[in-house]
């Protein structure tokens, strides 16, 4: 089982670097974790346009000139836990929905007509409601009309994640949020989201359970995102060494305007965001980094090619948002308004494919 | 420190006991190499025969003991040394080897991987001697092997670490210990492997057949502490180019005015 790294210490293990060492590290072939630690540090903030440039080279090596596109489905935004960033938050008043199995399947046919072969699943945390027995339904009606479908709920068991997997269900994404525990505790209030450590066990469970893709992040605007950084690829790091079948994703999610009074606890700059994406990019040549529409347009355009190599597109965070898009109850407003084609244009224009099919269901051999 | 399977290892030099002109030089450059590790061929010892010559030249209250199945051609014959050895020796850590080609001694991944999986649910601790793949180590290590073993290049042809690009892989994924075997010709390839991360290189011809083995075996241990010193201390980069020590001019740019906070 993975155990956490002390937050401060990774704080001071940042801390000690200079320019100097910076400077050598991108001169190296391979980055180990020391080497990220210095550039995630505050000495490496003046190389980076260099960091951006090294970041580029490896991203386009492995991964070609290519953007893979995909759109969340909000399910549900019922929630029984209390936590004070999200705007599904149980103390919230916002209109609560959970869409049946018909009603999801309709949105998801409106992003298949839009051009989207890649759907991520989305709920808040009420397993009563929306358990494990849905999911599996609907991944089976879902599964003949999309390439890849994705999941983010609430941490399941093993076994679940197992089911789910017969039923079509590939990847698996499930963020620490913040890997800072007293911060973790301070931000989490009530509800089985409490327990930091179970949290933190799910990628391995889901990866165990035979997943093809596991995603992991760090909400950034909770905590130091130079420590929430380092925690996240000592995680990847142990994650890959446990399950090297595996293909891995990192987001880092920066908090946007949510219902609730909440106010993040630390700034994080677009300039924050993109030294820690090129950073975790020369650390990790082969992670998928995710970009979602959190971000606006502008910002998501200029990092085309620079490291991440997944962009949603079109997104609506409220559950039936895509049939009805003056349906309010959204879990956060997005930042990049684009449609599906928007984005690819863009894409387009920077000399870049926009990938929408990289799954096929065929591969699934065992399913239910 | 070196672990494995729970048990310490301050050197890490591994040493072969074959090859040797008598057992009293193997004894004493066992002693100069500082090895806590040394591995007999089950073929060349009578385990149990106590006047057995080396395993007389063992002493094994400072020395890990590891037989190897040096000799066998497949999967069943290494098990069955295996379990001979555990039985006249005590020991259950066993160097697997499996080599059907006796020319060139390469490893069998197919009944190397098939052996590991029935030895360890047979309670050995089982080091598998292989080729340099990293897909097959992977394998070896969910397995249950205790360590790997990628060859550097094949056994007494003294060409050093052939393999470099597939052991690089090995160990940056690995979670066992690697132990580079075989191939090894001179102390600066050993220092290579160990500069490389590698947590251990077994060393037997090279030492054996040196005019000094003696001295040569002292060669290794001080080659085998410098590469992993370098190791641990961070190796600089190469270049093709001269580099003045000074920050970052001539570095690649991209450009970054689209960031407006």
């Amino acid at each position: 089982m993975y155990t956490s790294t002390d937050f401060a210490k990774l704080q001071q293990w940042i801390a000690r670097t200079s320019d100097s060492d910076v400077h050598s590290v991108l001169n190296k072939k391979k980055a180990d974790i020391h080497d990220l630690a210095a550039l995630l540090s505050p000495a490496a903030d003046k190389f980076l346009p260099q960091m951006a440039a090294h970041s580029s080279r490896i991203t386009q090596q492995r991964f070609g000139r290519t953007t893979q596109i995909y759109a969340p489905l909000y399910l549900s935004n019922l929630c029984t836990n209390r936590c004070a960033y999200c705007g599904f938050s149980a103390d919230n008043t916002i209109p609560r929905r959970k869409l049946t199995i018909d009603e999801a399947e309709a949105e998801a046919r409106i992003l298949s007509e839009r051009g989207f072969q890649h759907i991520l699943l989305v709920t808040g945390e009420a397993p009563k409601a929306v358990g494990v027995d849905y999911l599996e339904e609907l991944a089976l009606r879902l599964r003949d009309r999309f390439a890849a479908l994705s999941i983010e709920v609430q941490p399941l068991e093993q076994n679940e994640y197992r089911r789910l997997f017969k039923a079509g269900i590939t990847a698996v994404a499930v963020y620490q949020e913040t890997y800072d525990r007293s911060i973790y505790d301070q931000v989490h209030l009530s509800g089985k989201k409490c327990d930091f450590d179970y949290r933190l066990d799910t990628p391995a469970r889901a990866a165990a359970a035979g997943m093809r893709e596991i995603g992991i992040g760090a909400l950034l605007g909770l905590s130091d995102w130079r420590a929430e950084g380092l925690a996240l690829a000592l995680h990847l790091e142990w994650l890959r060494k446990h399950f090297w079948q595996t293909s891995f994703t990192v987001s880092f999610p920066r908090l946007r305007p949510a219902a609730g009074d909440f106010e993040p606890l630390v700034l994080v700059s677009e300039r924050n965001l993109s030294q820690l994406i090129f950073a975790l990019r020369i650390f990790d040549h082969d992670v998928g980094l995710i970009l979602s529409t959190r971000e606006e347009s502008r910002f998501r355009d200029g990092m085309v090619g620079l490291g991440p190599t997944r962009y949603s597109a079109g997104s609506c965070t409220a559950p039936g948002g895509y049939s009805n898009p003056e349906l309010e109850g959204e879990q956060f407003s997005v930042g990049d308004h684009r449609s599906i084609n928007e984005v690819s244009n863009a894409l387009i224009a920077k000399g870049f494919d926009p990938v929408y099919k990289d799954w096929d269901k065929e591969f699934q051999v065992e399913s239910l | 420190m070196l672990t494995i399977a729970d048990t310490r290892f301050t050197s890490r030099l591994f040493v072969g006991t074959g090859k040797f002109s008598s057992s009293r030089v193997m004894q004493e450059a066992i002693e100069a190499s500082g090895s806590q590790m040394v591995t007999v061929a089950l073929r060349r010892v009578d385990l149990n025969n106590p006047q057995d010559d080396i395993m007389q030249a063992l002493d094994r209250e400072r020395i890990h003991f590891l037989p190897n199945t040096s000799g066998a051609r497949n999967a069943e014959e290494a098990i069955r040394l295996a379990r001979l050895a555990r039985a006249a020796s005590g020991t259950a850590w066993l160097k697997l080897e499996v080599t059907p080609d006796p020319r060139t001694l390469l490893p069998d991944p197919v009944d190397t991987l098939k052996a590991t999986e029935l030895l360890v649910k047979e309670g050995f601790i089982v080091l598998p001697y292989m080729n340099a793949d990293p897909i097959l180590a992977l394998r070896l290590q969910d397995a249950g092997a205790a360590a790997v073993m990628p060859l550097g290049s094949p056994i007494g042809t003294n060409q050093g670490i052939k393999t470099a690009m597939q052991v690089e892989i090995i160990i940056e994924q690995a979670r066992v210990p690697v132990v580079v075997d075989a191939g090894i010709g001179a102390p600066s390839h050993a220092a290579q492997a160990m500069e490389m991360g590698a947590d251990a290189v077994l060393v037997n011809t090279a030492i054996a057949v040196a005019g000094d083995p003696v001295r040569m075996a002292h060669a290794f241990k001080i080659a085998v502490e410098a590469g992993r010193e370098a190791f641990e201390a961070g190796l600089g980069r190469t270049s093709k180019t001269a580099s003045a020590s000074s920050p970052a001019t001539g570095m690649l740019n991209a450009n970054l005015d689209f960031i407006q906070n």
